[in-house]
């Protein structure tokens, strides 16, 4: 069977953790958010802009990193607008989100279209490198599949490890899961619920530009209009399937990344000919489907998740 | 007394909600060492009081002053600085966290590192001894009971060093034994040279507790008096502005049945006790009392009297009549008035209006609907003279029910049921957590409507209420309903046999 061959092949697995870093930089962003009390449906057009931004950055003569930094800080100011609309103001998270989508979205493609008016293709810059882990990367097998990775898929699965440890072991940490629980709990402690939720909401806003800039430059050397092509949505069932605990919205990613990229693979087996290539395109979104529905069903909601909270309210 | 260190000071405090004042003019003092109580009917302005104290609401006039110093205005952190804890009725803490991590929450700098869980759960362990304040630290809040859970808030409380310590209503969830231990507690904090402002309508807590009280009434200070030189009737008094006598109605006369159950089963779901061949007359001019521990199958008798559920098994009749389709829709033609166990949960919708709450059962139907459109008008003209006949505290037909005291939303609540006119009253714990006035109130008005015919089934966990209110009272114990008992032919002892599932016929 063609389909051990692929899933024994270190290249499969190296494409998977390639495929699946966006996807995990984009569900800490909205863990985050959503572990404060707010959705931030503003993700898919927050990673669109991060991609443009991230690009665009290097593009006129900034390093990489610096790019990386360009983007975060992009997305940021998107979830000060997001936060701000819908912490102090309350208005509705999924209205202020999806018009942040939009917004972001425009704004990117406007923005390239201002900076780049001739080009009919867009231009190419030296994306992030491989990195090589001394030593681990000689390991046969797993080195070429794990640690032969660009810089920022290893920052990415750093990420997951410090929100898990901000989340679970700093105060700062305690006060984001309260306040998302229990805001009134957070406000009796003499802490500010609005700062804490608008914090979160930018940092993890900026975690999904970051999330779209890994498109435009590591995983590819330029930018294209629909290249984020639906994965801030992916991301947003991630973190239910994740139940809303890092490390298993890790592992979701890994696991929808693996049907995606065992789907590009299976078009070119024998069994492609013969069935419709969409109907491989479709695979990792039934199983991402099956997968919530059987993972999430005891998972426990912050249970003040689209709950603005209004002080003088009783 | 007058001696003593004043600790906190309240002086010209006020408040308005609209049109409502819930603060007029508010003032008193607290000083070391001694437990306050304040003393109030449901809407008398206590919870918005310490909401004030907290900064939670901002005050339209007034100052708070703590060990002298007087507090800003609507900043949540400054009594708690200032050594003020609160334990709020409705708990602030967050479930998905654990015990030791909610009270960790905002002692330390937000962006320090690490929690110090070690040293907190040793100084918390030894606050547990101190106190006798026993629950698990490592425990999720989730899972504790709500005794455990005011246990966390006192703890929360003391081990940010509070010297001052208010309770709003903190027995209101407790059992008799709970409270005991919290009592106790309290004993011990007074001991320590803490200071407690103790929130109640309790009068025969109060009078336990405390060593001074400031009563309350619609918002203004009525009295402030020691503990020893006054009595519960005194207190009373002062409470609701005048004489206060429960009520002890005359039996009433027994007219036709209503409503009558015949071997009656209904299916248990979960932890929720179905019916087991339960027979049941409810008869005009009759007061039923259904007695029980909760939990025996009370729900599912008011579920199917109120229409929610229909019978599995046997036969339900109204009017001599068996009905088949019976539903909710099917309870309110036959003339149920449904007075809901959960005020909040079933009762009423929160955040509609008093106007659209006194509807709810007869919008969709003359005169408050015309060929499908609503007449507001007379809907809000009907929602006024409710108001206005059940005296309820609010500030008018416009404002949302959330905003309203339990006392006056079960008013509310009571009047849409009892102005429709029905021929059978399921009240179900119609009184629960209710101060006196409005619980007298609520208990004249049933009588008043068996006394003009109706057929009442009053379930209540309250033995004292249900001896004293009924014609003829049933137990109901696993799902198995008691033979008929005539008012006063068994004491609380004999009907304490029977709720402990002893004299059913099948006894197993």
């Amino acid at each position: 069977m063609e389909i051990f061959d692929i899933l024994l092949s270190a290249s499969f697995w190296a494409a998977v953790l390639r495929i699946a870093s966006p996807l995990i930089l984009a569900t800490m962003g909205e863990l985050i958010c959503e572990r404060a009390g707010v959705l931030n449906l503003g993700i898919e057009g927050i990673m669109v802009f991060g991609a443009f931004a991230g690009w665009m950055a290097v593009y006129a003569g900034l390093g990489l990193w610096p790019g990386v930094l360009v983007a975060f800080a992009a997305g940021a100011m998107f979830g000060l607008v997001h936060a701000t609309l819908t912490v102090p103001f309350g208005l509705s998270q999924h209205v202020v989100g999806l018009g942040i989508t939009l917004l972001a979205t425009s704004s990117a493609y406007y923005a390239y279209r201002l900076a780049l008016p001739q080009v009919t293709s867009p231009p190419r810059i030296t994306p992030f490198q491989p990195l090589e882990i001394p030593v681990l990367s000689d390991i046969p097998f797993l080195g070429p599949a794990l640690f032969s990775q660009t810089p920022l898929t290893y920052l990415a699965f750093a990420s997951v490890a410090v929100v898990a440890l901000v989340l679970f072991r700093t105060p700062l940490g305690l006060a984001l899961r309260a306040a998302g629980e229990n805001p009134s709990a957070v406000e009796a402690q003499g802490l500010s619920v609005t700062a804490i939720r608008m914090g979160a909401v930018m940092v993890g806003s900026g975690l999904m530009a970051v999330g779209g800039a890994f498109l435009t430059m590591s995983a590819f050397d330029s930018f294209f209009f629909e290249m984020v092509n639906g994965r801030g949505w992916i991301c947003i069932a991630l973190v239910v399937f994740g139940a809303w605990m890092p490390g298993k919205a890790l592992l979701g990613a890994v696991l929808f990344a693996a049907f995606d990229a065992l789907q590009i693979r299976m078009q070119q087996t024998p069994l492609g000919a013969e069935i419709p290539y969409q109907v491989f395109l479709m695979v990792p979104y039934v199983l991402s489907i099956l997968a919530l529905v059987l993972m999430s069903r005891r998972a426990e909601v912050p249970a003040a998740l689209m709950v603005p909270y209004n002080r003088g309210e009783r | 007394m007058g001696t003593r260190e004043v600790v906190l000071r309240l002086e010209g405090i006020t408040k308005r909600f609209g049109k409502l004042a819930a603060n007029d003019d508010v003032g008193f003092a607290l000083h070391r060492g001694e437990v306050l109580a304040l003393l109030g009917e449901n809407g008398a302005g206590k919870t918005t009081l310490m909401n004030i104290l907290f900064g939670h609401y901002t005050a339209d006039a007034g100052i708070v002053e703590v060990f002298g110093k007087a507090l800003p205005p609507g900043a949540p952190g400054a009594a708690l600085a200032a050594g003020v804890g609160m334990v709020h009725q409705h708990f602030t803490l967050a479930g998905n966290l654990t015990v030791l991590e909610n009270i960790l929450l905002g002692t330390r700098p937000l962006f320090g590192l690490g929690l110090g869980r070690a040293a907190a759960r040793a100084r918390v362990e030894q606050l547990s001894r101190d106190f006798g304040l026993s629950v698990h630290p490592d425990a999720k809040v989730r899972s504790l009971s709500v005794g455990e859970r005011q246990r966390v808030e006192i703890l929360k409380a003391l081990y940010r060093e509070a010297r001052i310590l208010i309770l709003d209503e903190p027995t209101a969830v407790l059992t008799p034994q709970e409270s005991d231990a919290l009592f106790a507690t309290l004993k011990k904090a007074v001991a320590l040279g803490l200071s407690i402002i103790f929130i109640s309508h309790k009068l025969h807590e109060v009078m336990a507790v405390s060593d001074r009280v400031v009563v309350l009434r619609h918002g203004k200070v009525a009295g402030e008096v020691a503990t020893a030189d006054t009595d519960r009737h005194r207190l009373a008094e002062l409470m609701v502005g005048a004489e206060v006598a429960l009520p002890h109605p005359a039996p009433g006369r027994a007219g036709e049945t209503l409503m009558e159950l015949r071997d009656v089963s209904t299916p248990s779901e979960g932890n929720r006790t179905g019916l087991r061949r339960v027979s049941l007359a409810l008869r005009a001019g009759q007061i039923t009392g259904l007695a029980g521990v909760s939990g025996n199958g009370q729900g599912a008798l008011a579920d199917l009297v109120s229409g929610l559920i229909a019978p599995a098994s046997g036969a339900l009749l109204v009017a001599g009549a068996a009905v088949g389709g019976w539903n909710p829709r099917a309870a309110l033609d036959a003339g149920v008035g449904r007075i809901p166990e959960d005020r909040h949960a079933t009762g009423s919708i929160a955040d509609f209006t008093l106007t659209e709450n006194a509807v709810l059962e007869g919008y969709a139907r003359a005169p408050f609907a015309r060929a499908g459109w609503m007449d507001w008008r007379r809907a809000r003209g009907h929602a006024e003279a409710i108001i206005a006949k059940y005296d309820i505290r609010c500030p008018g037909p416009e404002a949302r029910i959330r905003l309203l005291s339990g006392g006056n939303m079960q008013k509310l609540i009571l009047g849409r049921a009892l102005e429709a006119g029905p021929k059978i009253i399921l009240a179900n714990q119609p009184v629960r957590g209710l101060d006196i006035g409005a619980l007298t109130y609520v208990q004249e008005c049933l009588i008043a409507a068996r006394d003009a015919g109706a057929a009442v089934l009053l379930i209540s966990e309250d033995l004292d209420e249900i001896r004293v209110l009924s014609d003829v009272i049933h137990v109901i114990s696993a799902g198995r309903l008691s033979p008929p008992f005539a008012r006063g032919s068994k004491t609380v002892a004999e009907l304490g046999v029977w709720m402990a599932g002893q004299g059913f016929a099948d006894a197993a």
